[in-house]
């Protein structure tokens, strides 16, 4: 090893200067970082999207347009008795009504000195929703005593008119349109500045009922609010005992044998079934065999106690493990049984972490559609269920299908619609998983 | 009367029973509690729910069984010629519901007595403009056999929900009776109470598996129907699905691989789209990123794991899917449809982000420091050391979410009734329309459905198979998960 064989003169390096390979292992390190970096940022930009989307299209259902008119009540056309019989006034139909809309809505025409060329009396009469006579109807059985007077009404203006301001029917699309006519626009314009028409906001988004495809202006979520509220009822009442009894049971007392790992392994597997699965269980044996009506609020309950369970065992047996086990030895050290000790001590440390994961759970039942849509509630209801109990029988619809239901109408002011029910569902969530946190900001325990 | 009367009957018997129960356990003791086995509210608890627990399993039970038994007797009642052709036993059954029901209405307005519906004859009055009155809207006149039946049902059911209300009081007040006898200074209570607590804690926690049950019994019977009338081979290896609308099968063709392949592929995309975000945001977010950073992005993801999947659909269906389709599909000519393949899988990739970032973020953690630290005392650069060390130490950990992730997929439905479209095709063209497992169950199942139509039974099958395959993924998954955070403890 003596023998000085010549070398290849030395690379010189120095931890000084940088050299390729380092350069290039540097690079690679920044390349995977900002990959990293990439990531997080398209998952926040999805989610930035996501939400602007949604408010973009749905801001504008809470303004509306509404057309306050001076309507005249003949006697001779609503009660040619005279006698102010609702069963006789009853007969007449909203098709009597509507020419004392057009009569109106002319009289409120003259009376501003509009003058529109080639408005016709049917685009008159077709400038308020077709709602409109409906209203007038309903108010005039209500109140009899109004026939033969004048009185002033506030209607909802057509849904095209109604996007005329929300910028999604122009002067161009409404030459195509044989909803409405560029005339109608000019008027609305004219309206506007005579103070006839107004653009408030839409309290009947949230009081009414769903309404046919042909009057988006008149849909309203008030149904499918109640709905929703109903089902959640009926979730807490339900999925809250029995998920903690199920908690309760297997984190404190089952010893570990078959049974129990025949209902953990259930519990683990039935809460990644897809929702979907739950609908069909609802439609085969709630609907079909048990006979519970359809698109009742409490089959809708039952199917989304069943999903929210293992969200509320899992929840709830966390909770209970996290409390120490000295406080269980302490009760049963002065004398306790397990019973007492469970109930007396361990659930009321672990409540809020229960009450947090129960909201969480209510929060997921509430935005869920998919096994709704299977046992009817995406059928078109317009009347309000009744008072709870029987109410839970009644036809009702729920949030998230009222969504689906309007994104299936061919009507683009529905779309909007939709969107607006979004923003309602989510501020509902936000709400909810708000409250979730203080909860748990407020009472969790760090033993 | 109703059930809800009973109930509440029933909890003020059992508050009844509350008092009494201790009062008379304080009797026998002579006012000193010392002298008690229990406590005194025990005795107290012990009455109270003697009396409430077997009325209540009464009144479940009953609720279950009547309609039950109410039907197959009044079914066997309707003759044969009472069916037309174009009708079923089970449409005849519930014609007989509506007119009963009806004759209930009648009966609470007043407008008749109970002993006038029993005298009711379908030459004498006209039923269909009777109870039209009252709002029981009839699709056609009503049949003597039915009008019938209808009384007899209305017979039965006021005699059961009789029994049921009898019954149930029977119950309560023997409850009550017998706790009361059975309490004195002796009783032992407390332990009484408690076993049955623990049994209601039991009872409890088996309805995860009667639910399981309750699925997978519900989809097999209505399977096995489906298979009688249609091959299951057809059914699994044809690739048209075209229910007829009209016929009564015959002419259905219900292959389940064109709905097959439509779902796989767009799970395929979403995992495409989700897998590489949610690994990296969430390899950036345990190994990179500052405490800052981690707690603002961490939950700011994780609220679109919050979101309901109606909110992703609508993002498909007026965002996406337009966006899609003015910006790729219509210019490189591959389709003029918004709902696509491209547009459901995108979406649904979104709504798989935070699912797979926050399962891996988990198991990444889970990794022993000492491996890094090992790694990076070699001199191996922080990137080097993830690549190499931490994420194939975390592999099978990451496989399981992502096997998570897919079965999510597959069984996800509103993204897809509103982005993917709904027609069955094999075809490999992302932008064009194609249709999932999901979205059929829901087609076939809304609206007028006729149970004994192999176009609405395919529905069952379609969830038994989407059960099954889901089932599946997630039990290989949890093992793995399992398995692998075995490793490390």
């Amino acid at each position: 090893m003596s023998d000085a064989t010549p070398q290849a003169p030395r690379k010189s390096s120095s931890l000084l200067s940088v050299d390729t390979q380092t350069q290039k292992r540097n690079s690679a390190e920044n390349r995977f970082k900002n990959y990293g970096l990439i990531a997080v940022m398209a998952g926040l930009l999805a989610l930035v999207i996501l939400l602007t989307s949604i408010l973009n299209n749905g801001l504008s259902s809470f303004q509306q347009s509404f057309v306050t008119i001076e309507v005249e009540l003949p006697e001779a056309k609503l009660d040619k008795s005279g006698t102010r019989d609702l069963t006789v006034m009853s007969k007449v139909t909203t098709f009597g009504y509507a020419p004392l809309l057009t009569a109106a809505m002319q009289a409120v025409i003259e009376e501003n000195g509009v003058e529109i060329e080639g408005l016709t009396k049917k685009e008159i009469g077709g400038f308020v929703s077709k709602d409109s006579a409906a209203q007038l109807r309903d108010f005039v059985l209500a109140n009899p005593e109004v026939v033969g007077t004048t009185q002033s009404f506030t209607f909802l203006a057509n849904g095209r008119i109604d996007g005329y301001y929300k910028g999604r029917v122009t002067a161009a699309s409404a030459e195509l349109d044989k909803n409405v006519s560029p005339a109608q626009l000019q008027l609305a314009d004219a309206l506007l500045d005579a103070g006839v028409l107004t653009n408030g906001f839409n309290t009947g988004f949230f009081t009414k009922g769903d309404a046919s495809g042909q009057r988006p202006e008149a849909a309203g979520l008030g149904v499918a609010i109640l709905g929703s509220l109903y089902m959640m009822i009926v979730v807490l009442c339900l999925a809250l005992p029995i998920g903690v009894a199920a908690s309760i049971y297997l984190e404190e007392f089952a010893a570990k044998n078959r049974f129990t790992d025949l209902i953990e392994v259930n519990i683990a597997n039935l809460a990644a079934v897809p929702s979907i699965v739950f609908g069909i269980l609802g439609l085969a044996i709630f609907i079909n065999f048990a006979g519970l009506p359809q698109s009742a609020p409490i089959v809708g309950g039952l199917v989304l106690t069943l999903m929210t369970l293992p969200t509320i065992i899992i929840a709830t047996r966390a909770s209970l493990k996290s409390v120490p086990p000295s406080i269980r030895q302490a009760a049963l050290g002065i004398g306790a049984s397990k019973m007492q000790s469970v109930f007396h001590h361990v659930l009321p440390l672990a409540a809020p972490g229960i009450l947090t994961g129960t909201i969480i759970g209510l929060a997921q039942a509430l935005g869920e559609t998919a096994p709704l849509l299977l046992i009817g509630m995406v059928a078109f209801v317009k009347e309000f269920p009744g008072a709870p109990p029987e109410g839970f029988f009644d036809p009702a619809s729920a949030l998230p299908v009222q969504v689906f239901n309007w994104t299936q109408r061919s009507d683009p002011a529905f779309v909007e619609r939709a969107s607006g029910a979004i923003i309602v569902l989510l501020v509902f969530l936000i709400l909810m998983n708000a409250i979730a946190v203080l909860l748990r900001r407020r009472f969790e325990r760090r033993w | 009367m109703p059930v809800i009367w009973i109930l509440l009957i029933v909890l003020a018997l059992a508050a009844v029973g509350y008092v009494l129960g201790r009062r008379r356990a304080y009797a026998s003791a002579e006012g000193e509690i010392r002298k008690l086995h229990s406590l005194p509210a025990y005795y107290g608890y012990n009455a109270a729910m003697l009396t409430a627990v077997p009325a209540f399993f009464v009144i479940a039970i009953w609720l279950i069984a009547q309609p039950i038994l109410i039907d197959a007797r009044i079914g066997a009642l309707i003759p044969d010629s009472a069916i037309s052709e174009s009708s079923t036993r089970g449409l005849v059954m519930s014609d007989v519901r509506r007119v009963a029901e009806g004759l209930d209405k009648l009966v609470a307005a007043g407008s008749l007595t109970d002993e006038e519906t029993h005298n009711l004859h379908i030459e004498t009055t006209d039923i269909r403009e009777l109870l039209g009155s009252v709002g029981t809207a009839l699709g056609s006149d009503v049949a003597p056999e039915v009008l019938s039946a209808a009384q007899d049902y209305r017979v039965l059911s006021g005699a059961a929900s009789l029994g049921m209300t009898i019954l149930a009081f029977v119950a309560a007040i023997g409850g009550l009776y017998y706790s009361l006898k059975q309490t004195n200074k002796d009783f032992r209570a407390r332990n009484t109470v408690e076993s049955m607590v623990l049994s209601l804690l039991v009872v409890a926690s088996t309805i995860a598996i009667l639910t399981t049950a309750g699925i997978v019994l519900s989809m097999l019977f209505e399977t096995r129907n489906f298979f009688s009338q249609y091959n299951w081979a057809d059914f699994y290896f044809g690739t048209t699905w075209s229910p007829s609308f009209s016929g009564r099968g015959g002419s259905s063709q219900l292959g389940l691989l064109p709905l097959l392949w439509g779902t796989l592929y767009i799970s395929v995309i979403a995992l495409l789209v989700a897998v590489p975000i949610g690994l990296y945001a969430a390899i950036y977010l345990s190994e990179y990123a500052g405490p800052k950073m981690r707690s603002a992005a961490k939950p700011l993801i994780e609220i679109l794991a919050g979101i309901p999947t109606i909110v992703y659909g609508l993002f498909a269906l007026i965002t996406v899917g337009p966006m899609l389709r003015d910006y790729f599909a219509q210019p490189l000519g591959l389709g003029e449809s918004a709902s696509s393949v491209m547009t459901a899988g995108i979406v649904m990739g979104v709504m798989l982000i935070p699912f797979v970032s926050s399962l891996s973020d988990d198991i990444i953690n889970a990794v022993p420091q000492s491996l890094r630290d090992g790694s990076l005392g070699l001199g191996a650069t922080k990137s080097e050391t993830i690549r190499q060390v931490v994420v194939p130490a975390a592999l099978p950990g990451i496989v399981g979410a992502v096997l998570l992730a897919a079965s999510r997929a597959i069984g996800e439905t509103m993204i897809v009734v509103m982005g993917a479209g709904a027609a069955a095709r094999l075809d490999l063209n992302p932008f064009e329309a194609m249709t999932t497992v999901t979205v059929k169950i829901v087609s076939q199942l809304t609206g007028d459905t006729d149970f004994s139509s192999p176009e609405t039974l395919v529905a069952f099958a379609l969830g038994l198979t989407l059960f099954v395959i889901t089932l599946g993924l997630n039990i290989v998954a949890l093992a793995i998960v399992r398995k692998y955070r075995e490793q490390y403890e």
